[in-house]
C-alpha cells in the first residue's frame, strides 16, 4: 500500500464534507461537515509529517484541533442564540440580519 | 512504543489491512452522514469517522495526536454537539428536499470535479523525497518529541492559541447568556391567551393523552374529534404515537 492512499482518503473525506456544507440545511449538520473537513486536513498533515520525517505536520494538526475546538464552542453558541430567537436551526431561516 | 508502521514507505502488512478495512467504512459513514435525516444519527456517524481517523493517526506514528483526537473530538466536541442537539430539539430534523432549484445536481457535479481534481493531483504528484518515516523523529517518544518542538519552535503560536481559547470561552459565555426581553409566560398569561383565541371551546385546557381511551399512556391520543392535540409535540415529531382506536371500548350489541 502506498502512503499516498492516506492522502486520497483525506481528499475524499474533504470533498464529502464540502458537499454536506452545501446541501444540508440544518446548521448543526453543516457544522459537523465542517468538522469533517478539518479532520480530513489533519489526516493530510499527519501523513505529510510521516513522509517528511519530522513532527512539524503533527504540531500543525494539533493547532488545527485546538482552533476547531474554539470554533465549535463559538459556533454552537451562535446556533443556540439564533435558535432562541427564531425557533429554528435551519440556515435558510436565518436569512435576515434583523429579527 | 506502539509501532504499527512496520515497513515504512511501502506500508505493507498490518497497516495496509487496517487501512483497507477502515477507510471504506469511514467513507461510507461520512456519506451516510449526509444522507440520514436526523441530526443525532449524523453526529454518531461523524463520531465513528473521527475514531477511525484516530486509529489512522496512531498507525502513522502519531500516538499523541491519536489520543488527543479521541479525547478532544469524540470526547468533547461530539458531546458538545449532542448536548446542543438536545437543547435545540431532536425534532428539528431538516427536510432533505432542495429549495434552490438544481442545487443538488450542481453541488454533486462540482464536488465530483473538485474531488477528481484533488485525487488526480495527488496521483500525479511526486513527493520529492522517499518517505522517511518517524522512527528517527520519535526516538525520544512521540509526546516528548512534540513537546520539544511545540515549546521551542512553535512557542509563539502556542501562546496565541491560548489567547484564542480564552477569547472563545468568553465569546461563548457572552453569546449563551440570554437576557429575558419579556416576562415569563406564566399560567395567568396562558389563561388570558386561551380566552382570547376566539372560540369558547378553546378556553378549557387541552385534553390529556389517553383519558378517554382504555389505555392511559402518554403516547395514546385521546378519543376526541381534536385527536392528536392531546399528545405532546415532541412525541408527535418523533412519530411515537399509538393508534388509539384499538383501545376503544367495543360496545356489544345488546339485542343479540
Amino acid at each position: 500500500m502506498a502512503i499516498a492512499n492516506y492522502l486520497y482518503l483525506s481528499a475524499i473525506l474533504f470533498t464529502i464534507g464540502a458537499i454536506g456544507v452545501v446541501l444540508r440545511r440544518n446548521a448543526i449538520v453543516v457544522f459537523m461537515c465542517i468538522e469533517l473537513m478539518l479532520n480530513a486536513a489533519n489526516l493530510a498533515f499527519v501523513t505529510f509529517a510521516r513522509i517528511n520525517g519530522n513532527l512539524d505536520g503533527q504540531v500543525v494538526a494539533f493547532f488545527t484541533m485546538v482552533v476547531a475546538a474554539c470554533e465549535v464552542v463559538v459556533g454552537l453558541a451562535i446556533i443556540v442564540t439564533i435558535y432562541r430567537s427564531r425557533r429554528s436551526a435551519s440556515v435558510d431561516d436565518a436569512s435576515l440580519l434583523k429579527l | 512504543m506502539i509501532n504499527l508502521a512496520l515497513d515504512v514507505g511501502t506500508t505493507a502488512g498490518p497497516e495496509s489491512l487496517l487501512f483497507y478495512f477502515l477507510a471504506p467504512l469511514s467513507i461510507l459513514a461520512s456519506i451516510g452522514m449526509l444522507l440520514v435525516k436526523k441530526a443525532v444519527h449524523s453526529a454518531l456517524l461523524l463520531a465513528w469517522v473521527m475514531i477511525s481517523l484516530a486509529i489512522f493517526y496512531i498507525a502513522q506514528d502519531a500516538l499523541f495526536l491519536g489520543i488527543v483526537q479521541i479525547v478532544v473530538y469524540t470526547g468533547a466536541v461530539m458531546m458538545l454537539f449532542l448536548f446542543i442537539l438536545m437543547l435545540v430539539g431532536v425534532d428539528t430534523s431538516d427536510s432533505l428536499d432542495e429549495n434552490i432549484k438544481g442545487l443538488r445536481a450542481i453541488a454533486i457535479t462540482a464536488a465530483i470535479g473538485f474531488g477528481g481534481l484533488l485525487v488526480s493531483l495527488i496521483a500525479r504528484a511526486t513527493f520529492g523525497r522517499e518517505t522517511t518515516g518517524l522512527i528517527g523523529a520519535n526516538s525520544i517518544g512521540n509526546a516528548n518529541a512534540i513537546a520539544e518542538i511545540l515549546f521551542t519552535k512553535y512557542v509563539f503560536a502556542f501562546e496565541v492559541v491560548s489567547a484564542l481559547l480564552i477569547t472563545a470561552a468568553m465569546g461563548a459565555m457572552v453569546l449563551g447568556h440570554s437576557q429575558k426581553s419579556r416576562s415569563k409566560f406564566a399560567q395567568r398569561d396562558l389563561s388570558i391567551a386561551r380566552f382570547r383565541k376566539g372560540e369558547l371551546k378553546d378556553a378549557a385546557g387541552l385534553p390529556g393523552p389517553g383519558v378517554y381511551a382504555l389505555h392511559n399512556a402518554v403516547d395514546v391520543p385521546a378519543l376526541l374529534p381534536t385527536g392528536p392535540t392531546s399528545i405532546s409535540a415532541v412525541l408527535q415529531a418523533r412519530g411515537d404515537i399509538i393508534e388509539s382506536s384499538q383501545f376503544q371500548l367495543q360496545v356489544e350489541d345488546e339485542e343479540k
